[in-house]
């Protein structure tokens, strides 16, 4: 690791604190206003789908590669999706070269399940010959650029790309990338919303700073009609009954804003 | 309502805690709910090697979480999963907010679970097991941990979910939760659920954390209380 990671930590987090006890944050933002949003399709030639997606200085990019495959066997004609993610050292001073750490692991598979018990990609279209060949959606997250709420952009930008994926032809055996036939089949547009507790004060979308200072995190995902598709706490705070209803309440609001943005 | 084995919805698995199941740990125990197993084994505090990993203002948490290739009815193939992975994260925050951690900087705590059985629930059953070996080692917590999944089958709010009803529910929710704060440690949830679902889903998972504290209460009095 290359930097100053850590350099005055426990000022900055004495000042947060501080500002939190009166429900300000650092960058002047309200409690539940997020910075601004940039979505983009279509920005990579080669993938079948991509989109990127900027919250403030954060930048995340996904690319959707369609390819075929064998199904699961206890699910035979249902087409498989699998999503990953990189914390590419471009990204921060923080992340290292080499396989996915538990960070990148949970990002993955908090946005994995946002987007599965969503049902967004209609597997059951992506069936070749049943037991024996389905489509394989592969999402892959990239992080162009770590400033704070990884969760929020990497799950925007997952499904943006997903709404603007398009089948490559399949003859016989062999796919023809270069011509693309329809679109991936897709329903539904979840979206995650995640808070940052810091002191008492719960804030919508935490930046770099607020993320090093945070007790603890929540992620909420909802469907088009505001049902909870996933949750997942992280950090090593607490939470309290009320506090997750709190939360629940607002993040319902701030997701139909969001979902607007996906095209 | 009944379910299978005839449990009422709010109704817990069998139960069984033992604390001070492996002679060589510091701490340890065995928590069974219904077929899912699980031991811990707690090594330490002691001085954490390699050096480069010791945190100059606090114990160092290490948690691992592995299946037994034997535990499920497909062989597990051992070594690292994905799955493996968040769940050795989330367990990690989910116990660490027990523990005094700023008493002993530079040290280490070792937390191991061994998935023996699995029949859905493998995760909670660990943090049980986790939290009533490191009170068994003797190591000082604010409270025990204690940790439960709930889900929703039929219209019907279930506690603590076994294997086949774990493959319907409309959700599944695992918690862990310090009973004595009323603090949730642990939250995650995948599935299809209204908002007010997830509020009676809580305070059902809640009641049936409490429940398994008064166990894991009771192992640690077994083991420890001089008769």
């Amino acid at each position: 690791m290359v930097g100053k990671v850590g350099d005055g930590v426990i000022l900055q987090k004495q000042y947060l604190l501080n500002l939190a006890s009166k429900g300000e944050r650092i960058d002047k933002r309200k409690p539940d206003e997020y910075r601004k949003i940039v979505v983009e399709k279509d920005v990579l030639g080669k993938a079948e789908g991509s989109a990127r997606v900027k919250i403030g200085e954060t930048e995340v990019i996904v690319g959707v590669k369609i390819d075929i495959g064998e199904p699961y066997p206890d699910k035979p004609d249902d087409g498989v999706m699998i999503v990953g993610a990189e914390f590419s050292p471009v990204a921060s001073p923080r992340f290292e070269a080499g396989p996915p750490d538990e960070n990148a692991i949970e990002l993955a598979r908090v946005v994995d399940r946002g987007i599965r018990e969503s049902g967004v990609i209609d597997t059951k279209k992506l069936c070749i010959k049943k037991g024996e060949r389905v489509w394989l959606v592969n999402v892959d997250i990239h992080i162009l650029n770590h400033s704070g709420n990884l969760m929020d952009a990497a799950a925007l930008a997952a499904v943006t790309a997903l709404w603007n994926s398009k089948m490559p032809e399949l003859k016989g055996d062999k796919l023809n990338y270069e011509k693309k036939t329809k679109k991936l089949p897709v329903k539904f547009k979840p979206i995650t919303i995640t808070f940052a507790r810091i002191g008492e004060s719960l804030f919508t979308d935490p930046n770099l700073d607020e993320e090093n200072v945070m007790d603890m995190r929540l992620s909420v995902a909802f469907k088009d009609d505001d049902n909870v598709c996933a949750l997942q706490k992280g950090g090593i705070g607490t939470l309290s009954l009320e506090e997750i209803e709190k939360m629940i309440e607002t993040a319902i609001k701030k997701s139909k804003e969001m979902r607007k943005l996906i095209a | 309502m009944k379910r299978l084995n005839g449990r009422k919805p709010g109704e817990l698995r069998p139960v069984v805690v033992k604390a001070g199941v492996i002679e060589q740990a510091d701490g340890s125990a065995l928590v069974s709910m219904g077929k899912t197993t699980a031991v811990a084994a707690v090594y330490g505090p002691a001085i954490l090697h390699p050096r480069r990993l010791q945190l100059s203002d606090r114990t160092f948490l290490k948690t691992v979480y592995a299946m037994a290739p034997f535990s499920t009815t497909e062989r597990v193939r051992p070594g690292r999963s994905r799955r493996g992975t968040e769940i050795c994260m989330v367990t990690r925050h989910a116990l660490e907010p027990a523990l005094f951690l700023e008493e002993n900087p530079k040290a280490g705590i070792g937390v191991y679970i061994d998935i023996l059985q699995a029949d859905s629930g493998t995760r909670t059953a660990g943090i049980n097991a986790a939290s009533v070996a490191l009170a068994d080692a003797g190591i000082s917590m604010r409270d025990l941990v204690t940790s439960v999944a709930v889900g929703k089958v039929d219209g019907e709010y279930f506690l603590d979910l076994e294997g086949e009803e774990e493959d319907v529910t409309k959700c599944d929710l695992p918690i862990a939760y310090m009973p004595r704060g009323k603090k949730i440690t642990l939250l995650q949830m995948d599935g299809d659920m209204p908002a007010k679902d997830i509020k009676e889903l809580l305070n059902l998972a809640v009641k049936g954390c409490e429940i398994l504290y008064e166990k894991q209460k009771q192992a640690l009095k077994e083991r420890w209380l001089v008769k």
